[in-house]
């Protein structure tokens, strides 16, 4: 008999006969009708009009019609509700059926129905189940509380579900202990203060014998919960390493992930100096390569995921280089993320082989991977400097195929190595000019322009070159056309006498008959830069550029360390933390790697570079040629502009105010922003230079003394009278990168207290505890314990009013309390605030002025440096000091944990004890309370 | 973990949705039909992300399986959890088709609700599963047998039931090889490795407990003397492994401490073990094509096997697939020996050898006409793909088991008899076209294909019955 027929079924007045069906007195008849719905809910029909008739046919011996119904109920208890609680009588009866099989599915489909009224009746069946005799209601009962969890946990908690659970961690049955832990691991998840699942050394011990035993998904559900272990010390993380590595054998690959998950994270703990840590790493490459072999879905995750182990610690796969080559048959997602891999592996010993397969790439079909590869060809120059010449001459053979897409991308990555090497590849310049016509993509045509102006003294006829693509001025992307006007303006101060026309014809293009507000002001840039003084453009345009660094698109350090800690979850795959793709309070639970222990390297490890790389190799990316910022580099870099001082400052302020005023003044005026103290500048600074300049070098020699910033006094929160007995006063405050509150719990009442967690609301900044509140004995009456709980910033988000309210819920034994406080902003101004002048005066001029918000700060009487250096404790960054008139105008960064840039003016006169504080930032809504912070920490 | 699983056929249209968690939605199933089945562009990533959704998803056939969360969940999990999904369906009613789906779809809902609860896969062996889901009702049951199946389903030894029964006690070895090879256009060995399957295929009775060796150094290392003396026995070297991963039933933490692979197997075919190596491959054959553009409609193929193996050993059902491009209007063959033929549908030119003896050398040629065609998309000269059966096993991996039945004699030390099926390798044309081998797992046969330019990969297969 087949069932496909049931799909078939489209007739009207189906429902109607279905009905009739399903209330027929023969069975067969019965189990037919059921079918047909079962098909029809499948195909998206809506049959819940049938409701009690197939409700009906639940009371049956047949346990195949009973799947059925139980089907249906699931799909459509929810929508009918009041209906739905005439199953419950024949759900209860059958948890006391004899056959085990069947107590297991009532309580497993009873679990699915999200019905209130069946939830509070499935209580008893699921206490009854959760100590049955037979193990497969006991594994099925261990779900349960956690579907129930799902639906109210308020009433899992009630009905003391949780203890249950935690009991069956220890029964003798190993798929219940890994169903178990899987349901805790969930429901611990919502709660992540809560110690639900309190793993301490005898837990584990029960966890990894019970690996051995149980079923594929329980080894994974038991490795995922170990990996949220914290062991505490070098030696019990060993001895869970050994316990754990036979498991890189299993078949199934997702086994093996988490089994390297678990390897990674402890490992961090391991001291590098043992024999061990050695062998740990031996061990790991060769299950790693295995995973290659599985199926394509499953090394597309073994590749995203050995990508995050590669950059974490290189050294396990440096000799397997050649596993990651692509095989023909790949698909395509495999063949790309291979090639990332191969360029994250590539070194000095393996670069010859590396640069052939990739040769051999660059002539495949698939378009994007042939893109992929030349462009990684280009990285290996960049990345290894000896093979750096067999990559351009690899690049010019695959130029000479004339393959349109490939010559293009060729000639994107050859832009590139130019700025690695200057001075060293330009005789290729020719071959590229030989290919203009054929560009066609933005980016590639944004390229040859850059080489083009760059180059311009060496290419005879390179006025000729940007002449022609100055006809369609107007049909170009802006990012071509933005380069065009800078190539323009290269050219011609490279050969003034031949290109006037030219670039007055660019400029005028630009400024006159663009609608483009970026190109229109980079256009007036260059005309008053050319006007006023064209030995300064000449420096200025033409200034010598920082090289590019060889590692791009590496994830940042504690994402990077994060994510370890997510092996073989999806946000492995996506190289993203789950609060980035999952919605609501779950999996949104920070996770970072174990401090090292027990090392020689001291406290500071975790947070580092990969082990072996001196800090000085901090990579960084590329910026994109064209992009508005890359191109200001180009723009301001470089020696001091030794303009004449105070003129240009005197431009009347018309129509072009930014340009004239404020940014030339900026730029070149006052001459303290042109002596940038990076290591790209010279460090004899001229003479001309102002006296900001001493003091601005005074600034930054400050900067690292002092560690913490402003803590305000401790007030209290929660009074006594509003919280039993329990009063909780506290303070904000933020030592060295690390946000804290500091606490003190005063039991005021007349019975001992315990038990203590904390848990916050949503907020706006994400505020998050980074641990559980311990208090580690029980408050007695009249005792008060001070408490510093490590925050973080990677919680839920959500927009409070005002800004900074912080909503916070405190449980002891006798209640849970909630209270609400402000937090000071300050303590979310992070270390790296200090923002690069140039980019300081692109985002002053990049923010609207609707943006900029004017503040009074009254009765200060600190002079402009004992400002710059109390702020600078707080992580508020004076990027530059000037003289104006007499007043003194600091110009200040300050960076939020979130990434929300904030820049200030404050001006202060000396004679004045207020100063005016000017502030513009893209989410003005913070300005305000920037400004309290201000006032905070000036008058503290 | 898993919220839902939906299986579609090749129009999006759904065939089987089970829905796990409350945050996914019936538009789930529609999104992923628009966002990947229906998608312009062809779906470049196994996993999708969809307004917040995550979507996984495999393919069998023309059916779609797609699993579909909104947490962060094992993706490996989910991924070996299809996979499983593909296995148990192909277990009890055969291959994956639509026609098969629709009419089993009530057995697939059932197992669906028995091996993932709430999103957790649940034991999912076919052994196990086939003693209570059986599509007759399991009324007749007595309660001996109900509480012999939930121990089974959640014991230790998931994968098989008590008191199986044979007349005759039979165990069936097969070593699967296949060899990827990568190679210069000077023909120098870039890179070579065997990946080898261990399938078996029990018909014991009771609990039998086996024990499994294999002619690994670092076994033969642990073994000490008295191992050694064995395979000093048989002759055989020992060989380096890089590395293996083993079926379930195999005790790992005994395989770590003792290198002993020991175990009750599944009754029945399973894969027991997987291994690779890397070091001292022996490569049965090379396959030597040339390849000449007479024109624009014309081509001319010469292919040359040669068997790489001591004269007095025998390759079997060798089979040389040589691809041809999608233009072609015609083929002439001519071959020394065996039989060879055009298969248009397939666009590949299949010649079959019935057996070659070591040392030996074969040729076929072809001429190939083409449509003229305006095409600009260029063929991608697909690999030469060869099959065959030789009786060794490229790696050199040798296996001997011990079986001991519970309550019957034991078995003793059995030597296997050693049969095995080889590689086949290549060597660069002057024309630039390259080929090379690759076998298929599950085939008995290694492959061998036509390549790119300038280099040649194969992956030749080895094979050994017992």
């Amino acid at each position: 008999m087949t069932d496909s027929k049931y799909f078939t079924t489209t007739k009207k007045g189906e429902i109607f006969e279905l009905k009739a069906e399903l209330n027929s007195d023969k069975k067969e008849k019965k189990k037919e009708a059921v079918k047909k719905v079962i098909a029809s809910m499948t195909v998206g029909k809506d049959v819940s009009a049938l409701f009690p008739d197939v409700v009906n046919c639940m009371q049956t011996d047949n346990l195949e019609l009973k799947k059925l119904v139980y089907l249906y109920l699931m799909n459509y208890a929810k929508s009918q509700p009041d209906m739905a609680i005439m199953a419950v009588n024949t759900f209860v009866k059958d948890c006391e059926d004899p056959n085990p099989l069947i107590r297991a599915l009532a309580v497993r489909t009873m679990g699915c129905i999200r019905v209130d009224k069946i939830t509070e009746y499935l209580c008893e069946p699921l206490r009854k189940c959760l100590k049955d005799e037979d193990p497969y209601v006991r594994k099925t009962a261990a779900v349960c509380v956690a579907k129930l969890h799902d639906i109210n946990a308020q009433l899992v908690e009630d009905q003391g579900f949780l203890d249950t659970l935690k009991d069956l961690i220890s029964d003798s049955n190993p798929m219940v202990v890994a169903n178990a832990v899987a349901a805790l691991s969930e429901i611990a998840e919502s709660h992540p203060s809560s110690n639900l699942l309190d793993l301490n050394p005898q837990s584990i011990n029960k966890l990894l014998t019970a690996l051995n035993e149980c079923t594929e998904w329980g080894q994974i559900f038991i490795l995922d919960c170990l990996a949220n272990y914290m062991p505490k010390d070098d030696r019990e993380a060993q001895s869970i390493c050994e316990r754990v590595t036979p498991r890189l054998s299993h078949a199934n690959s997702a086994v093996v992930l988490s089994a390297v998950k678990v390897l990674m994270k402890f490992m961090e703990m391991l001291s590098k100096d043992l024999d061990y840590y050695g062998t740990l790493l031996k061990k790991l490459a060769p299950p790693l390569v295995t995973l290659l072999s599985a199926e394509p879905e499953l090394q597309y995750v073994a590749l995203r995921n050995i990508n995050l182990i590669v950059q974490k610690r290189p050294e396990i796969l440096k000799h397997e280089m050649k596993v990651f080559f692509v095989k023909y048959n790949d698909p395509i997602y495999v063949k790309l993320e291979k090639l990332d891999i191969m360029i994250r592996l590539a070194s000095q010993a393996n670069i010859a082989q590396v640069l052939a397969e990739l040769k051999e790439y660059a002539t495949e079909v698939d378009v994007d991977f042939v893109r992929k590869a030349v462009r990684a060809i280009g990285r290996c120059a960049i990345k290894v400097e000896q093979s750096a010449e067999r990559c351009v001459s690899t690049l010019l053979d695959l130029i000479q195929t004339k393959v349109n897409y490939v010559v293009q991308e060729a000639i994107v990555v050859i832009k590139d190595i130019f700025r690695k090497y200057p001075n060293k590849y330009e005789s290729v310049i020719a071959t590229l000019c030989e290919n203009l016509d054929s560009l066609d993509e933005p980016e590639a045509r944004a390229a040859m322009i850059w080489i083009v102006g760059e180059y311009a003294e060496r290419i005879d006829n390179a006025d000729e070159l940007l002449e022609s693509f100055l006809e369609g001025f107007h049909d170009e992307s802006t990012q071509v056309q933005l380069q065009l006007l800078t190539a323009i303006v290269k050219l011609f101060l490279k050969k003034p006498t031949e290109t006037q026309e030219l670039v007055q014809q660019v400029l005028s293009l630009a400024t006159q008959d663009s609608d483009n507000p970026d190109l229109r002001d980079r256009g007036y840039i260059y005309w008053r830069l050319l006007s006023t003084d064209p030995v300064a453009a000449k420096e200025v345009v033409l200034a010598e550029k920082p090289l590019i660094s060889e590692e791009t698109d590496l994830i940042e350090p504690t994402l990077l360390d994060e994510l370890i800690c997510y092996i073989g979850t999806l946000a492995s795959v996506y190289h993203k933390p789950p609060s980035a793709f999952v919605e609501g309070s779950r999996g949104v639970l920070h996770k970072g790697l174990p401090p090292r222990t027990g090392s020689i390297e001291g406290p500071e490890s975790p947070d580092t570079a990969p082990s072996g790389e001196p800090a000085a190799d901090q990579p960084s990316v590329i910026p994109t040629q064209g992009d508005l910022l890359g191109d200001l580099l180009n723009l301001d870099l470089g020696p001091p502009v030794t303009g004449p001082p105070m003129a240009t400052s005197t431009v009347p302020m018309g129509a072009v105010d930014l340009l004239g005023g404020g940014l030339d003044s900026l730029i070149g005026g006052s001459g303290s922003f042109t002596a940038a103290p990076s290591s790209t500048a010279p460090t004899n600074v001229g003479a001309p230079l102002g006296s900001g300049l001493g003091d601005l070098f005074d600034l930054t020699a400050g900067v690292g003394t002092l560690s913490g910033s402003y803590v305000a006094p401790k007030t209290v929160w929660l009074p006594a009278m509003k919280a039993k007995g329990l009063e909780i006063s506290g303070t904000f405050s933020r030592q060295v990168g690390s946000i804290s509150m500091d606490l003190v719990l005063t039991n005021k009442a007349l019975q001992v207290m315990s038990d203590f967690a904390i848990q916050f609301n949503r907020n706006s900044f994400g505020l998050a505890p980074a641990a559980p509140l311990q208090v580690h004995a029980p408050l007695a009456p009249n005792q008060s314990v001070e408490i510093s709980l490590p925050l973080n910033t990677v919680g839920s988000v959500m927009k409070m009013d005002p800004l900074n309210n912080l909503q916070v819920a405190v449980k002891n034994n006798i209640d849970v309390f909630y209270f609400s406080t402000l937090y000071p902003l300050h303590i979310l101004f992070v270390e790296d605030g200090k923002m690069e002048r140039q980019m300081f005066l692109a985002t002053w001029k990049d923010i609207p002025n609707e943006n900029e918000t004017q503040f009074q700060i009254k009765d200060c009487s600190l002079n402009a440096d004992a400002v710059s250096s109390k702020l600078q404790g707080s992580n508020i960054f004076t990027i530059a000091k000037r003289n104006v008139e007499g007043q003194d105008m600091l110009y200040q960064s300050l960076k939020l944990t979130n990434g929300i840039w904030v820049l200030a003016e404050l001006r202060i006169q000396p004679s004045n004890p207020s100063f005016m504080l000017s502030l513009k930032c893209r989410a003005p809504e913070v300005s305000q309370y920037i400004y309290q912070a201000y006032e905070t920490i000036l008058k503290n | 973990m898993i919220g839902g699983l939906f299986i579609y056929n090749h129009k999006g249209e759904v065939l089987i949705s089970r829905v796990y968690r409350d945050d996914i939605g019936r538009n789930a199933v529609d999104a992923f039909r628009v966002n990947v089945i229906h998608a312009r562009q062809q779906v470049r990533s196994p996993v999708t992300n969809i307004a917040r959704t995550s979507f996984f998803h495999v393919k069998r056939s023309n059916i779609w399986l797609a699993a579909v969360t909104k947490q962060n969940v094992n993706a490996a999990m989910v991924f070996e959890f299809l996979y499983k999904m593909c296995d148990v369906m192909t277990a009890y009613f055969g291959k994956i088709s639509e026609e098969n789906i629709k009419n089993n779809f009530v057995l697939i809902y059932e197992l669906l609700d028995e091996i993932l609860d709430f999103g957790y896969p649940q034991n999912s062996e076919t052994g196990a599963l086939k003693t209570f889901i059986t599509q007759q009702g399991i009324k007749s049951q007595t309660k001996e047998e109900q509480s012999q199946i939930t121990s089974q389903v959640t014991g230790q030894i998931g994968w098989r039931r008590e008191g199986i029964k044979y007349r005759r006690n039979e165990l069936f070895l097969d070593v699967l090889e296949s060899v990827n090879l990568l190679m210069s256009p000077q023909g120098q060995v870039l890179s070579a490795h065997v990946s080898g399957r261990v399938v078996m295929k029990s018909y014991l009775s009771g609990m039998p407990e086996c024990k499994f060796g294999m002619n690994d150094k670092i076994v033969i290392e642990k073994q000490g003397k008295g191992t050694a003396d064995e395979t000093g026995k048989s002759g055989k070297q020992s060989i380096a492994i890089d590395d293996c991963t083993f079926h379930q039933c195999v005790r790992l933490s005994k395989f770590d401490s003792e290198r002993s692979i020991s175990f009750i197997p599944p009754d029945g075919e399973f894969e027991l073990m997987r291994y690779r190596t890397t070091k001292d491959i022996i490569l049965p054959f090379r396959v030597i094509p040339l390849v000449r553009e007479v024109g624009r409609t014309k081509l001319e193929v010469k292919v040359v096997i040669k068997s790489n193996f001591k004269p007095s050993l025998l390759a079997q059902k060798i089979e040389v697939r040589i691809p041809t491009p999608l233009n072609t209007s015609g083929v002439q063959v001519i071959c020394m020996k065996g039989k060879a033929k055009y298969k248009a549908s397939e666009n590949a030119i299949v010649w079959k050898i019935k057996r070659m003896a070591g040392m030996k050398e074969s040729q076929i040629s072809a001429e190939i006409e083409l449509l003229p065609t305006n095409d600009k998309k260029k063929w991608a000269r697909p690999p030469i793909s060869m099959n065959f059966e030789v009786p060794f096993a490229p790696s050199g991996l040798k296996v001997q088991s011990r079986v001991d039945v519970r309550g019957t004699h034991p078995m003793p030390w059995r030597e296997e008899d050693e049969k095995g099926t080889g590689a086949a390798d290549t060597v660069s044309s002057p024309s630039g076209w390259s080929e090379s081998c690759t076998e298929k797992p599950g085939g008995d046969i290694g492959r061998c294909h036509l390549g790119r330019q300038d280099d040649r990969r194969g992956w030749p297969g080895g094979h050994e019955h017992t």
